[in-house]
């Protein structure tokens, strides 16, 4: 168990690395003046590009940049914007706000997903799983920009049952629709993993090993049937955590939600490169240890998997 | 009494393993003999999801490759005299703010995105496919070191990555031509997805690499390359397929996101993301500026994903 | 034990169900098909025998015999669709368990009649422990606290001769041997002490040295706890020790059925002729190993007569006409050939 957990987390040093580097040769090492454009329409005042030059060591090439910028960033600093604000404290602020909607959209994937994979796994083809199944492609099918902007125009526009927009308040109640918007495609995938799941193992020979004791239908289904079925939609949903953080920017940005997706949006547009590169380690680093995570869990939700 | 231990009924060449089913494969004689294809294509044919996805995707492929077919309008060229006009004969999904015909635009729009998700697909199952079967084939140090890369790429946030890969490259100060855009879009739209067909794509090689049919040939001498082109590919295609279908749809919806986003394609491009972004503001006023685009966009992408759904479920037999 | 009424099982006609007979479990004229897509397969066609408490029934036949199917209904589990059960009887303690509600089925799985698998491996749960799976039953059928449940479990693995029952409580299926797994397995279905165990190919999938450890283990439970017992299996070998009667199955039909040595001393049938003759023999090294020619039949079209007559070494006219019913011959046998009396006077 040690051992495998420190491989893994050997794996993931040069993945770390690697993606960050990527995004960090992206932003900042394009040929050209560094500076061109990045400080919006105006040009950078010289104070400005003596202070970022001397302090992303700019002058130097691209794998000393990263480097010095990594050596900051572990003692804590991300480093300034142009306009000498703290970038860790921009992160800091936005943050929750986009872990909060990441994790109602979690749970919707969870309650309506599992919800309608289970149902339709156990009564397959019969009214609901037609009905299951078409719904899903559609969510599946739909781009996040189309579903968010049609729900919040029929929503909030024309119906008026919610506000279009959420308030800096971020109320749990608001984060419903946006958070059904964020994960309306994984809600879709987790309904249709689960109903194959359940599906496959309902003729498993353990199950009917279970009905052959004698034990009540319930007790077939909710523990000898789920148990099984559920242990790939538990890691998905899992996966999922990290990839909702780094995919919230189209929803952020139409329910206009102050967090790290329409901040790094902002940034990018405004050519912002700190900023960006600051957000992406943040994202990379909770996917990455998301998917440890999951890893982790899946060895203890199925006990033939061993740690070599 | 006989010797329990080799006292078995061996009457029968062909025991089937499975009970009650097993000598019905067993004795049809006036059938030919069908292989997984060949059941999969029966088993598409009845199915009413598989020709109306099939159908809508050729009337797409049509309207990007001869556009005026089905548009006889202008798609570029409006008239502000038209401004937000409402559908008539001549436009029948009526005018945006330029006085450009809706109708038109739409049908101009597919053969930006259709092109740009197609040959991205096509690029993403290129890259994504050598490199899944080289991870896979040779395994150890070349595995572990492809396999690195592919999680860098993987690790970064879709839309994040895409945007910033377009906003370095196509950003407002750049003036790029169309073609330039296009080939930009779906560089950045391979560049993030390859890594999901090398994982499809390893997986299955590694599955079917010890099969024993593959060190039957490897035994009487095949080479590594026809032990790929010949036995391994085949058995890795149908999937790999598969995929690629459904990821047409998901790349048309991700052009179009960009698009929507500001960093995709441009105007003059004509395009469903573009028209969705355009129209967004005037959507009180004409609503059929976002709901028509939207409409053929929702068409497309559920085409694509529903014929690759109806050839999955047709090859996989767990399901059936 | 070997006093079979086959009066009774020669005339299954409409009139002679429903009888209440005194036997443990009866199994009368049952017919079921499997409906497919390519169409519909007639997988048991009239299958009647029966088991009583302390006695144990061998059913023989090739793999697509239906003698697995059969023992799926009984017990059940019939997966529906494709199966459905389109004729006859099963009756447990005289009540036809087919006319059953749901529940009381359920009552009397484990309880009445139990069941061993054939593959351990995949009947067992993967994702709990042998222990909590035989615990199970304790706790939700006799409704045991979790304590003695597991008491009462480490003392099933004991009788099942697990070593180190106590510390085996704990461990999942994949890490019990093969022959441990097919114990612990038993130990499951003996668990709520059932008056029927039926134990379908229980050895099939084990090594040879351990399929005998495992048979005599059966053998000396079944004694024990004068259970009935149904052994289907394909292995001639395995029945010869351990059963009192035999019934062989054909094309979802028995063909015959027979007190163990009158079967194997005077076969009544050409197929169980033919399953004898297949042996292989020490004493007949070098020779070729006889075989029964041709293939079972298709069971979505099962040839006109007798099912057997196209691989049937003796076959007349009258066996592509007519289906012989399954018929007394002798004291205490029965076969379903036009020709039983001929096979059994021979000399």
């Amino acid at each position: 168990m040690g051992r495998y957990l420190l491989r893994r987390l050997l794996q993931l040093v040069p993945v770390f690395i690697g993606s960050t580097f990527l995004i960090y040769w992206l932003v900042w090492a394009v040929p050209g003046d560094p500076f061109a454009g990045k400080c919006g329409e105006r040009r950078c005042p010289d104070q400005y590009v003596a202070f970022m030059t001397e302090k992303y060591h700019l002058d130097q090439n691209v794998f000393v940049q990263y480097a010095n910028y990594m050596k900051n960033l572990l003692q804590g600093d991300f480093g300034q914007t142009f306009s000498q604000r703290d970038i860790g404290g921009i992160i800091a602020t936005a943050y929750p706000n986009t872990l909060k909607l990441a994790l109602v959209a979690l749970a919707i994937e969870a309650v309506i997903g599992l919800g309608a994979g289970i149902l339709t796994g156990l009564r397959r083809n019969g009214f609901l799983d037609n009905l299951v199944l078409v719904s899903t492609l559609f969510l599946l099918a739909l781009p996040v920009f189309v579903v968010g902007f049609v729900l919040q125009w029929l929503l909030g526009v024309q119906w008026q049952i919610v506000k279009p927009t959420v308030s800096s308040e971020m109320r749990w109640s608001e984060l419903i629709v946006p958070g059904f918007v964020l994960g309306s495609a994984s809600v879709a995938y987790i309904a249709r993993v689960a109903r194959t799941s359940i599906a496959e193992n309902r003729r498993a020979d353990y199950v009917r090993t279970a009905i052959a004791k004698g034990l009540p239908m319930r007790r077939v289904v909710g523990v000898h049937l789920l148990r099984n079925s559920l242990i790939p939609v538990v890691t998905l949903l899992g996966t999922d955590l990290g990839a909702l953080m780094g995919g919230a920017i189209v929803t952020e940005g139409i329910f206009q939600i102050n967090g790290i997706g329409r901040e790094v949006y902002r940034a990018i547009i405004t050519k912002e490169s700190a900023t960006v590169v600051g957000i992406v380690v943040v994202l990379v680093v909770v996917y990455l240890v998301m998917n440890l995570l999951v890893d982790l869990l899946y060895a203890a939700l199925d006990p033939r998997i061993r740690y070599e | 009494m006989s010797d329990p231990s080799t006292a078995s009924i061996v009457s029968t060449p062909s025991a089937q393993p499975t009970d009650p089913v097993g000598p019905t494969v067993a004795g049809q004689g006036n059938e030919k003999p069908r292989g997984l294809l060949g059941d999969a294509w029966r088993d598409l044919r009845r199915k009413p999801l598989f020709w109306i996805s099939a159908t809508i995707i050729m009337i797409f492929l049509l309207m990007a490759a001869f556009p005026a077919l089905f548009a006889p309008g202008d798609a570029v060229n409006g008239s502000l005299s038209r401004s937000l006009v409402k559908s008539n004969g001549d436009a029948w999904f009526g005018y945006n703010l330029q006085g450009q015909d809706v109708y038109a635009r739409v049908i101009y729009g597919a053969r930006a995105s259709i092109v740009v998700a197609v040959l991205s697909v096509i690029g993403t199952l290129l890259v994504g496919g050598t490199m899944g079967i080289i991870a896979g084939y040779r395994g150890g140090w070349v595995d572990a070191l492809l396999s690195r890369i592919g999680d860098v790429f993987f690790g970064v946030p879709f839309v994040l990555g895409a945007i910033v890969i377009l906003t370095t490259f196509n950003g407002s100060g750049s003036n790029n031509s169309k073609a330039e855009i296009m080939s930009l879009v779906t560089i950045s739209l391979i560049v993030l997805s390859w890594p999901v067909v090398m994982r499809l794509m390893r997986s299955s090689v590694l599955a079917t690499r010890d099969a024993d049919y593959i060190i039957a040939a490897r035994a009487l001498g095949a080479g590594t390359g026809r032990i790929i082109l010949k036995h391994l590919l085949p058995n890795c295609l149908a999937p790999l397929l598969v995929y690629g279908t459904i990821m047409v749809g998901s790349f048309i919806g991700a052009e179009a996101t960009l698009s929507f986003l500001g960093v995709g394609l441009k105007s003059p491009v004509v395009s469903w993301g573009i028209m969705i972004s355009e129209g967004k503001d005037f959507i009180r006023v004409a609503p059929g500026l976002v709901f028509f685009p939207a409409a053929f966009l929702v068409a497309a992408v559920l085409s694509f994903v529903m014929l690759g759904e109806s050839v999955r479920e047709a090859l996989d037999p767990k399901l059936r | 034990m070997s006093d079979i009424l086959v009066s009774e099982q020669s005339a299954p006609g409409p009139g002679g169900s429903g009888r209440p007979s005194g036997r443990l479990l009866e199994v009368e004229d049952l017919r079921v098909e499997f409906r497919t897509r390519d169409g519909v397969a007639k997988v048991i066609n009239g299958v009647t025998y029966h088991v009583d408490a302390g006695e144990t029934l061998a059913v023989l036949g090739e793999s697509g015999s239906g003698k697995s199917v059969t023992a799926q209904t009984i017990m059940g589990i019939l997966d529906t669709p494709p199966g459905f059960v389109t004729g006859g009887q099963v009756r447990f303690h005289g009540k036809d368990m087919l006319r059953m509600s749901d529940e009381e089925r359920r009552r009397i799985r484990g309880e009445g009649i139990a069941m061993i698998f054939q593959d351990a491996l995949s009947a067992l749960n993967p994702v709990f422990t042998v222990g909590f799976q035989i615990a199970e039953q304790f706790r939700v059928r006799r409704g045991m606290g979790r304590a003695e449940a597991k008491k009462r479990a480490i003392d099933m693995l004991d009788q099942v001769k697990i070593p180190n029952a106590k510390s085996r409580f704990n461990n999942y299926p994949h890490q019990f041997s093969g022959g441990m797994r097919q114990r612990a397995m038993i130990a499951m279905s003996l668990a709520l002490d059932p008056e029927v165990l039926i134990a379908d190919e229980p050895t099939t999938a084990l090594d040879v040295t351990v399929q005998a450890q495992i048979m005599d283990l059966l053998a000396e439970l079944q004694r024990e706890r004068q259970m009935g017992m149904i052994l289907i299996t394909h292995d001639l070998g395995v029945v010869a020790d351990v059963a009192d009667r035999i019934a062989v199955m054909y094309a979802g039909r028995i063909v015959e059925e027979a007190d163990v040595y009158e079967l194997y001393a005077k076969p009544a049938h050409p197929y169980t002729i033919g399953l004898i003759d297949s042996i292989p023999r020490l004493d007949e090294k070098g020779q070729q190993l006889r075989t029964i020619k041709g293939l079972p039949p298709n069971l979505m079209n099962i040839p006109p007569g007798c099912p057997f007559n196209p691989r049937c070494p003796m076959v007349q006219p009258v066996c592509r006409e007519k289906v012989p019913p399954l018929l007394q011959v002798g004291a205490a046998r029965a076969s379903a050939c036009h020709f039983a009396e001929e096979l059994v006077n021979r000399v």
